[in-house]
């Protein structure tokens, strides 16, 4: 940690310390304090069934992942820092994280025309296909953007953002060029406020547009490939630009988002020369009662990352979301979908319809039902000549044409969910499910015995209100496939005691598993309490191994049996 | 000398966390954050009020299962609220790109009578120091929170309309 960094910590530190000390309130008119912390820990036991021993756990039997985030606002100016400690790592984060420190700070001044940060920032231009930098602490995922960012709002409806920074990167500091500089500019228009002709119009357009460069020293590198050792020549600056349109009339909605990457060889494509495009639409209609959208979608070769030789999904410059539904039931998400950055076509409709009270639909208490379809495929590859491969390293690659599909399905999801009251206290919600997942796609293992796994899953969800303030809430789920793991079913109960207590246990049983001896239950017994912004919990038990998806981003998480105790707050 | 400096900084945001309890919840001022409406058009949380009646932000998403059934169960009694007290609902998606287009259709579809707000990469929850959702604020005529409340469960929103009284009456909400 340099000296300069030391008096930053410490000037901050003192603006948080001096407000606490006086009252602010009183003082310092217009000052507040907030925020919020965090601590996941676990005590881990061996589980022989699935394959947890001593060595394992490698001693280390005690994780904890936390953090506290403090943010001090004192009239146009705001300042804040989160401390985060990994001691060492829960099971499933990247051991990378190991140990504690000041990974975010910034200094923020705004007004109404200009708005200048310093220190790190999270940063989204339009849709998120040319930059986005976010955080998603349950899934361990931060790539913000630490520099100086300014946004300049010169008159209504104008917004003109300017970028320039280093990516965090676990634990690890900026230097010597160790990852890319970033840099980026992006400027919006909503046109209705602009022209004052325009300001009553039915119709409302906004155009955007961004450019982002990144830098990264190096020239040229050596990779075998083939049998051969070739000497690639590498651009050091790697430019990702485009521009998107909102256009809305009534009930209608049209956004559209276009990027084109230059050339960017790296780790993930294999070291090709090809250039990069994504597409995304989506276009929605809904009215009191009826939603539609539907959305399309077309990557081809779009990964961006700050640094070219990663294929972890750290340092990500663009965010490249996946356009399938995100499922919360536990069965429903035993599959999920994440986008394929080297190259897919995909599209999504999605119809929710509301039959209110008193309708002939509707009945007594109204009736919802919601129906998604969604398909990715892989791109429609060809070779760029005879005596070139598809995908070879060191040449153009392959070619393809503007959202040319291929046969092969990575994903597939058909699914219907009925929201139904029955009388004042009962609630169900219903959900079928037909999923087709290319795990050896999706996964990246490369090994034929993956394939593709087609799963039926059926859910009830069923809701008691025993008293006004006491809820009893039951969950039965099934998943029936022939492939991987075969059979599940998983069962739920949980009493919440509004506006404190919840209690719950949970099961899933894989008795359709071809090993006799991996017919597992993964059970868990949780319970909690909440007071206004805090809440503790504790939960026991067996966890599978699985896929946890946020947003868009995923993270593989191992089985793990033991306690875990888990408290957030915020003020 | 790293070590000793972080534990000290970590001895003083958690004091700092203790310290300010006593003005816990006391948002005197909303933070402006630039968000959408759900048909894109450009918003500043600045603008959430409600001609000096109270106002609940709620922080969801579609993904997210308590959020909805909170949505949900005070959707039955909305029009009801609204005709007593006045109040009016904020709902703030932090859905991004992945889902934020479903949010209108969501919406609509479920005949939900809210007004809608779109935080894509949660500037305005980052800003409101918001964690886990569903997150909830009621904020009173002066457009101050007094009150703040994680996480879902049947009966909670009775709680919170009977706040909603006591400050249309003039009452400390403690």
């Amino acid at each position: 940690m340099n000296r300069r960094f030391c008096c930053f910590l410490g000037t901050i530190s003192l603006l948080f310390l001096v407000p606490v000390m006086v009252k602010s309130q009183d003082v310092l008119k217009g000052s507040e304090v907030h925020g919020s912390m965090q601590a996941d820990a676990s005590y881990y036991l061996t589980d022989p069934k699935t394959g947890i021993t001593d060595s394992t756990l490698a001693g280390k039997l005690i994780r904890m992942n936390a953090f506290t985030e403090v943010n001090y606002t004192l009239g146009n100016f705001t300042a804040g820092m989160r401390f985060e400690a990994y001691l060492p790592p829960q099971m499933g984060y990247d051991a990378e994280y190991n140990g504690v420190g000041v990974p975010y700070w910034y200094v923020n001044y705004k007004n109404d025309y200009i708005d200048v940060t310093a220190g790190n920032f999270y940063e989204q231009f339009g849709y998120g296909m040319i930059l986005r930098t976010y955080q998603e602490w349950t899934l361990g995922y931060d790539n913000s953007l630490r520099g100086l960012r300014v946004k300049v709002m010169p008159a209504k409806g104008i917004t003109f953002k300017g970028v320039y920074g280093v990516q965090r990167y676990y634990w690890d500091p900026y230097k010597d060029y160790n990852r890319g500089i970033v840099k980026g500019f992006d400027a919006d228009f909503y046109l209705n406020d602009i022209f004052s002709s325009l300001n009553d119009a039915k119709v409302k357009l906004t155009l955007g547009g961004s450019f982002v460069s990144d830098y990264q020293q190096g020239t040229t590198k050596e990779i075998a490939s083939g049998g051969k050792l070739l000497a690639l020549t590498l651009p050091e600056n790697v430019s990702n630009y485009g521009g998107r349109f909102n256009l809305n009339i009534g009930d209608f909605n049209w956004f559209t988002e276009y990027a084109h990457k230059i050339n960017d060889p790296n780790e993930s494509n294999k070291y090709i020369y090809k250039n990069g495009d994504g597409l995304f639409t989506n276009l929605s209609f809904s009215k009191p009662g009826l939603g539609i959208s539907l959305m399309s979608k077309w990557i081809d070769n779009m990964s961006f990352k700050s640094d070219r030789s990663l294929t972890n999904n750290m340092l990500n410059i663009n965010y490249l979301s996946a356009i399938t539904k995100e499922h919360s039931y536990a069965l429903a998400s035993m599959y999920p979908y994440s986008t394929q950055p080297n190259g897919e076509v995909g599209l999504s409709g999605t119809v929710t319809l509301h039959f209110p009270k008193n309708s002939a639909l509707g009945g007594k208490t109204g009736l919802s039902i919601a129906g998604n379809f969604s398909q990715v495929n892989g791109l429609k590859k060809t070779q760029v000549n005879d005596t070139t491969l598809i995908g070879q390293t060191g040449t153009l690659g392959y070619k393809s044409s503007f959202y040319g599909a291929g046969d092969e399905v990575y994903y597939q999801d058909a699914n219907i969910e009925v929201t139904k009251k029955f009388g004042k206290k009962w609630k169900g919600i219903f959900t079928y499910l037909y999923q087709t997942y290319n795990k050896e796609i999706v996964e990246g293992h490369g090994s034929e015995d993956f394939g593709t796994i087609y799963s039926q899953i059926g859910i009830a969800d069923v809701a008691w209100n025993i008293t006004k303030k006491h809820t009893l809430r039951g969950e039965v789920q099934g998943l029936f496939t022939k492939q991987d793991n075969g059979n599940w079913v998983a069962g739920l109960i949980e009493l919440t005691i509004s506006p404190a207590w919840f209690v719950s246990v949970v099961d899933q049983y894989n008795y359709g598993n071809d090993i006799v001896s991996q017919r597992l239950n993964y059970y868990t017994v949780s319970a909690g309490y909440t007071n206004h912004t805090t809440r503790i919990s504790f939960s026991y038990g067996r966890q599978r191994e699985g896929i946890i998806c946020v947003g868009g981003v995923c993270r593989n998480v191992p089985a793990t049996t033991g306690l875990t105790l888990t408290v957030t707050s915020s003020f | 000398m790293m070590k000793k400096l972080n534990i000290l900084l970590l001895l003083l945001l958690f004091s700092g966390t203790l310290l300010a309890q006593e003005s816990v919840f006391n948002y005197k001022k909303l933070p402006s954050v630039k968000l959408k409406t759900v048909k894109g058009l450009p918003f500043t949380s600045d603008s959430i009020v409600n001609n000096g009646k109270p106002v609940i932000i709620s922080f969801w998403a579609t993904w997210c299962k308590p959020c909805v059934r909170e949505l949900t169960t005070i959707a039955d009694v909305y029009d009801d609220w609204v005709k007593e007290t006045g109040v009016k609902l904020y709902a703030i998606s932090v859905d991004d790109s992945r889902s934020m287009t479903l949010v209108a259709p969501m919406v609509n579809g479920k005949g939900w009578d809210y007004t809608v707000l779109l935080d894509p990469n949660s500037d305005f929850k980052r800003a409101m120091n918001v964690g886990p959702i569903p997150h909830t604020f009621l904020l009173n005529s002066k457009g101050q929170v007094v009150f703040q409340h994680t996480s879902f469960a049947e009966g909670d929103e009775l709680n919170l309309i009977e706040m909603v009284r006591k400050l249309n009456r003039g009452e400390e909400i403690k």
